[in-house]
C-alpha cells in the first residue's frame, strides 16, 4: 500500500517506528481534511511517500502547497504520507471520496501498515453532522474526543487536565430501549469503522471531531487544529494560535471562479 | 426493522447511512449479491494475440491514451487511420451509463474501448476510450491494461477534457479564451509540454487520474 518517494541519493525507505500518525477522516464539510492540510503548510513537511489504493477516487493535480514557482510543479495524487522527523510525526492527508464498499478493505489495509510500520498510536481528525446532536450536546463545546482503550491508559489523564469532553455514546434503540448504548457518528465516513477496529487490534487511536455542518469549513477546520494543538503541540500556542497556521495555496477559489462583470 | 404485530415500526434512520456500511456487510444476503454485482462490473481487456490465458507482455514505448468522447473523436478525426493503425484490443466492461462490447468496427456515437498499433512501429500504442468507466472500474482498468505491457522506458500520454465551467480561475470562465490547454506531467517526463501546466486548486479526477 505505501509506496516510498524515490528521493535518489541511495537513502532507505523511511522508518515511522515511534511516530505518531496523523490522519484525517473524509467526513462532514471535509473539516479533518482540511485540518490536515493546514498541519502540513503550517509544519512545511516533506513527502514521503503514497499510498496505491483502489479504495479512494483517483485525482491528480499540482503540489497543492507550492509556495513559489519552483515547487508548484510536483504532482499530488488522492493518498500521499508527509514526515517531520523532528517531531516524531507521520501525516496521511486523504483528497479525495472513498469508492463504494470499500471503507473495510481500507482500513483493514492501513491498520496492517500502521502496526508493520511501527507507529506508536494514530490520531485521527474528523466531524459528524451537527444537525444530529442531542440536546445536551448542543450546548457546550462541539469538540469531542475518543481513546480506544490502549490510548485511554497512557493519555487518558491528559485529556482530563484538558478538561475535554469525551464522545457520548447513543442509545442504540431510541425510545424503545435506552439502555443498550453505541458508539454513533454520523457524518463521520472511516471514524467508526477505524475506531472499533483499532480497538479491537490494540492499536492507540485517538479520535479529534467537530461537529459540524456542509458549507464555508475553514474555521472548523481552524477550530479543529486549534484542538489538536492543545494536546499535541504542535506550534507554539501562547499567543493566537490561529494567526500561525499557515494556509495552503490550494485553498484559493474553494467556491468556484470568479464571477462575470457583467452579472452586476 | 422491526415488524409488531398489526404495526410496522420503521428503524431509525441511522442505521441506513451510507457511510456505515458495516451493517450491511455483514449479511450474507448483502454480500452475495455484493458479488454478483462485482462479476458483471468486472473489466476485461481482450488483445487480439490472445488465446490462451497468459499472454507475453506487450513491447510498448508510446502509449496514448484519449479518454473520453472529445479525445476519442480527436484520434479519429486526426490520428488514426486503416492503412497506419490495426485493432489489437478492447475492453469489455458494463457499468450504470455504457456497456462497450469486443466489436471493432464501431460507430462515434457507441461507447467503446480500443487499442490501436502503428502498423510501421508496432512498440506505438494508441487508446480510444470514448466510455465512461465508472469509479469502481477505474483501478481494475488501469492495472489489467498497463498490466500487460512491459513498462520500461514507457512514454505515457493521457488526452482528456474537461467542461470550462469546472475551471477555477480568478476571473470568470465566462470571458476564459476557451478551448484550452493545460498539462500534468510526472517529473520523470524531461520533454518540453507544448502548453502551461494547470494551476492549483484545479485537478483532474476518474480514468484520466488514475
Amino acid at each position: 500500500m505505501f509506496v516510498p518517494c524515490d528521493r535518489g541519493g541511495g537513502s532507505a525507505a523511511p522508518g515511522f517506528e515511534g511516530f505518531t500518525l496523523l490522519m484525517p477522516a473524509v467526513s462532514v464539510g471535509n473539516v479533518g481534511q482540511l485540518a490536515i492540510d493546514l498541519v502540513i503548510s503550517t509544519l512545511d513537511m516533506t513527502k514521503v511517500g503514497y499510498f496505491y489504493t483502489d479504495c479512494l477516487v483517483p485525482m491528480v493535480g499540482n503540489n497543492p502547497y507550492a509556495t513559489a514557482e519552483e515547487n508548484s510543479t510536483e504532482l499530488s495524487i488522492n493518498a500521499e504520507v508527509y514526515s517531520l522527523p523532528s517531531k516524531k510525526l507521520v501525516v496521511l492527508q486523504i483528497r479525495s471520496p472513498f469508492i463504494k464498499n470499500k471503507y473495510r478493505p481500507f482500513c483493514e489495509t492501513l491498520l496492517s501498515w500502521v502496526k508493520s510500520s511501527k507507529c506508536t498510536r494514530v490520531v485521527l481528525l474528523s466531524s459528524s453532522h451537527a444537525y444530529q446532536r442531542d440536546d445536551e450536546q448542543l450546548l457546550g463545546t462541539p469538540l469531542r474526543y475518543l481513546l480506544t482503550p490502549d490510548l485511554e491508559k497512557v493519555v487518558g489523564g491528559r485529556m482530563k487536565e484538558l478538561n475535554w469532553k469525551e464522545m457520548e455514546k447513543v442509545a442504540a434503540y431510541p425510545g424503545i430501549n435506552d439502555a443498550d448504548k453505541v458508539l454513533h457518528i454520523p457524518g463521520g465516513g472511516i471514524t467508526k469503522l477505524l475506531f472499533t477496529e483499532s480497538c479491537s487490534e490494540g492499536i492507540q487511536m485517538a479520535v479529534l471531531l467537530k461537529f459540524c455542518s456542509e458549507g464555508d469549513n475553514i474555521p472548523d477546520a481552524f477550530v479543529l487544529v486549534n484542538y489538536l494543538n492543545e494536546w499535541l503541540q504542535l506550534i507554539r500556542s501562547e499567543v493566537n494560535p490561529s494567526s500561525l497556521w499557515k494556509i495552503p495555496s490550494s485553498w484559493r477559489l474553494l467556491f468556484g471562479s470568479g464571477l462575470p462583470p457583467a452579472l452586476f | 426493522f422491526f415488524f409488531f404485530f398489526g404495526e410496522v415500526v420503521v428503524a431509525p434512520s441511522f442505521f441506513f447511512f451510507y457511510e456505515e456500511e458495516e451493517a450491511r456487510e455483514e449479511t450474507l444476503f448483502f454480500f452475495l449479491i455484493r458479488r454478483e454485482i462485482e462479476k458483471k462490473r468486472e473489466v476485461d481487456v481482450l488483445w487480439s494475440w490472445q488465446e490462451g490465458s497468459a499472454a507475453e507482455p506487450l513491447v510498448c514505448s508510446r502509449f496514448i491514451v484519449a479518454i473520453g468522447r472529445n479525445a476519442a473523436a480527436f484520434l479519429s478525426s486526426f490520428i488514426l487511420d486503416s492503412v497506419c493503425w490495426e485493432v489489437v484490443g478492447a475492453v469489455k466492461l458494463w457499468n450504470e451509463w455504457c456497456r462497450t462490447s469486443s466489436a471493432t468496427n464501431v460507430l462515434p456515437t457507441d461507447s467503446f474501448c480500443l487499442f490501436y498499433r502503428l502498423i510501421s512501429d508496432p512498440t506505438v500504442l494508441l487508446c480510444q476510450c470514448s466510455c465512461y468507466v465508472a469509479e469502481d472500474q477505474q483501478f481494475q482498468w488501469l492495472e489489467k491494461v498497463f498490466g500487460s505491457m512491459q513498462k520500461k522506458g514507457l512514454q505515457v500520454t493521457i488526452l482528456s477534457t474537461c467542461p470550462v465551467a469546472d475551471y477555477k480561475t480568478q476571473e470568470s470562465t465566462l470571458t476564459l479564451v476557451s478551448p484550452f490547454l493545460k498539462a500534468l506531467k510526472t517529473k520523470e517526463f524531461q520533454e518540453q509540454v507544448c502548453c502551461p501546466l494547470l494551476e492549483q486548486p484545479n485537478i483532474v479526477r476518474d480514468l484520466p487520474a488514475a
